[in-house]
């Protein structure tokens, strides 16, 4: 595997061969000295053309915690402020002989363009609202911490699935691990054509037969788009609170969380909530996937390699 | 009422192509002798004499296409196509006449515009070129344009294309109008607040995708509300690139209650569906409207067969490189077709050869212009195809200055080899030695 630009880019032997290795790399954090030197001379770019807080710090951890240099290129304040293109953005920054290029963009397929117009490997961190493969796998990785397995569990995504890359990666991941994935929300926020992907429901009344919950952000500017009424109206339909969530169920975030729009404050920090521990995996899964792509049989060549005539 | 630049008339000789025109009921191996530009002789063993002999042996030969929606791109946009290049591009693909959209910019919307457009095609086409000017000034949905001018200028019609009219009342006035000054109205139909932010047709694929989606219902809800105007008003629309089932269900119903409407439907839209942009997400496959579901594409070829639809056009939409070099979102809409448009309907074997010819030919009459047909006396307006030609769209380059064809790497069959317009040769296949 050269890229990972979407969960089906893995089959469900791959998922757990990364995730086996993540959790050997839980190890590594709880060192003193938290590195290890396996991508030592390794390059890594991290390219965000949207903001994000926990995710680039995540990945630029991870490639920290295995020895690779890190390079992070924010789009404002850069030339793409002065009009550069990002085939242009790409191809200037491939001429540092990155190895691996992990790129974030408010754009469907801006990862998959990448990958075409350079020769390091390419990791999607969020296309739009296509995918966002290092979630989904965190996320199973929990899962998998907590439940054993995802095997026939029922899994709930709740919230605005229409905007959501994070549900669509999760809703390929877990079917792909075994479990039976429903979306939940105002049906104004379940595009047309969902049916296709998994169950849908309108109601939150059959959210007893989940195992797990999965809440997703609701976010402000969907309120202006007129997609629900208020946000005031979207909590009583849809907020996951203690009235809703049974002691049996695993709840889970992908953050940052609206207190009191999607989740009720109890819910958040009750045990059920496994959302600090979707953090925590995110460093090690993300280690997992750079090691993956860097050192795996289809890795990109070492760039000095390249760069020696043969 | 169309501009080219004048080509020698041809004095020429086609020997033994299977001569097939719909409309003579010509469907037979036959000679076609061409003198001064006109059809001078049909028949078996003519003689050639001292003029040249096109070899038309294991060819057909068809009445050149018509296609009443191209975009040209000039004035304004002339980094995408020029007259030059969109009619050689147009001649590539067996086309005589072609009709160019006002969308440029500026706009073609007042008759000085006009006048210099024309006199720039009468330099620079290869090929007839007729225009349309626009309904509203600068396709803003407000005013009318001076309609009557316009016409005057040579305008065929109107049309706002790439917009709806949005306006009931600036329709209904521009129908009304209509009756003064003829011309066709020619409609692009899409009601915006329900397109939105849109980029792909609205079903299965745009789901996954996580891409936003334009629904069937915003193009037939539009149509229903102006076939509705133009029956009141008593007026003539045309509905260009029809995409949905809806839709064509819609123009059904119109045509039964008698409403003077007529309507087309793109080679794209008969032969590609939203899975293609499922497969990978390229450029070249977005386009307004959207390439929909393999139940709409079916609609549109059965609309063909029985007639709902009037003809093919290609909505020809040229653009440059790096306009379509962007993620999908950011692409501008559109795809070129002149070059490909036979082929594409031909090898997806969708429509019987000569419904093929007759719906590429039909355009003409849409637009108030004379139907090519192969008869002695007529202009030569001829194209000469191998139809067991296998070619891979694009290996050579197009005519076109865009190359963003959305059948770019597929393998087509039917290939044109010599295109005679207005009497005159406008294309020979370059014979390049092979490989």
């Amino acid at each position: 595997m050269r890229h990972l630009l979407s969960i089906n880019d893995l089959d469900r032997a791959g998922i757990e061969r990364i995730l086996d290795r993540a959790k050997t790399f839980t190890e590594v954090s709880e060192r003193e000295i938290k590195k290890v030197p396996a991508l030592r001379g390794r390059r890594v770019l991290n390219l965000f053309y949207e903001s994000s807080t926990r995710t680039r710090s995540s990945f630029e951890l991870a490639a920290k915690s295995l020895s690779a240099d890190v390079i992070n290129f924010a789009a404002s304040g850069s030339a793409v402020d002065k009009g550069e293109s990002l085939k242009d953005t790409v191809q200037t920054l491939s001429a540092y002989r990155p190895d691996l290029i992990v790129i974030r963009t408010p754009h469907v397929g801006a990862a998959e363009l990448v990958a075409n117009w350079t020769t390091a490997g390419v990791v999607n961190a969020g296309d739009g609202k296509h995918e966002h493969p290092t979630q989904a796998l965190l996320d199973v990785y929990t899962l998998r911490e907590r439940l054993g397995t995802l095997e026939g569990k029922n899994i709930w995504i709740v919230g605005d699935i229409t905007h959501s890359r994070v549900a669509r990666s999760c809703i390929l991941a877990f079917q792909m691990m075994g479990a039976k994935v429903t979306v939940a929300g105002p049906p104004t926020l379940i595009p047309r054509g969902m049916e296709a992907m998994c169950e849908v429901e309108y109601s939150l009344d059959r959210l007893p037969e989940a195992d797990v919950v999965y809440a997703l952000r609701m976010q402000n500017e969907r309120m202006t788009d007129s997609f629900v009424p208020s946000l005031r109206e979207y909590a009583t339909q849809y907020q996951i609170d203690g009235r809703r969530l049974s002691a049996r169920q695993v709840l889970m975030h992908p953050g940052p969380v609206n207190r009191g729009v999607e989740l009720s404050a109890e819910v958040i920090d009750s045990p059920q909530a496994v959302i600090g521990q979707q953090v925590e995996a995110g460093v090690v899964v993300r280690m997992a996937v750079l090691y993956e792509l860097l050192t795996g049989r289809n890795a990109p060549k070492p760039s000095l390699s390249t760069a020696v005539p043969a | 009422m169309l501009d080219h630049r004048p080509t020698p008339p041809a004095d020429v000789l086609i020997k033994g192509a299977h001569v097939l025109d719909p409309r003579t009921g010509l469907d037979e191996r036959l000679d076609v002798r061409i003198a001064g530009g006109e059809i001078a002789e049909i028949g078996a063993n003519l003689q050639a004499g001292d003029v040249e002999v096109l070899d038309g042996a294991g060819r057909h030969l068809f009445p050149g296409f018509v296609d009443p929606h191209v975009h040209l791109r000039v004035p304004g946009q002339e980094h995408k196509e020029d007259l030059e290049t969109g009619t050689r591009s147009a001649a590539a693909g067996g086309f005589v006449a072609i009709v160019a959209q006002p969308n440029t910019t500026p706009t073609v919307d007042s008759a000085p515009i006009l006048r210099s457009l024309r006199e720039q095609a009468r330099r620079d086409a290869r090929i007839p070129v007729g225009f349309l000017a626009s309904i509203t000034r600068g396709l803003a949905g407000e005013t009318m344009t001076e309609m009557a001018e316009l016409r005057e200028c040579g305008a065929l019609g109107f049309t706002d294309d790439g917009k709806p009219v949005v306006n009931a009342g600036i329709l209904r006035k521009a129908l009304q109008y209509q009756k003064l000054v003829g011309g066709i109205i020619a409609l692009h139909e899409e009601d915006p607040s329900l397109s939105g932010k849109g980029v792909m047709h609205e079903g299965v694929v745009s789901a996954r995708l996580g891409l936003a989606g334009i629904p069937s219902i915003s193009e037939s809800t539009l149509i229903a509300r102006d076939a509705a105007i133009a029956r009141y008003e008593g007026g003539r629309i045309h509905i260009q690139h029809l995409s949905a089932r809806e839709s064509v269900e819609v123009i059904a119903a119109a045509k039964a209650q008698g409403v003077q409407i007529t309507c087309e439907a793109s080679p794209h839209h008969l032969t590609l569906t939203d899975e293609a942009v499922a497969e990978k997400l390229d450029t070249r496959l977005k386009m307004n409207p959207p390439l929909r579901t393999e139940d709409d594409r079916q609609a549109l070829i059965q609309g063909l067969k029985d007639g709902t639809i009037d003809c093919i056009a290609t909505d020809h939409a040229p653009h440059a490189r790096e306009e379509k070099e962007v993620p999908f979102e950011q692409a501008p809409m559109g795809t070129t077709g002149l070059e490909t448009a036979f082929a594409a309907v031909y090898t997806a074997d969708i429509l019987p050869l000569a419904l093929i010819v007759e719906k590429l030919t039909a355009g003409a009459a849409l637009v108030g212009l004379p139907t090519p047909e192969i008869a002695v006396g007529r202009a030569a307006d001829l194209v000469l195809i191998d139809l067991g030609a296998e070619w891979e769209v694009g290996a050579t380059g197009y005519e076109s200055k865009s190359e963003n064809c959305c059948f770019g790497g597929r393998r087509l069959r039917g290939k044109v080899v010599t295109t005679i317009a207005a009497g005159g040769i406008v294309y020979r296949e370059r014979n390049l030695a092979a490989v």
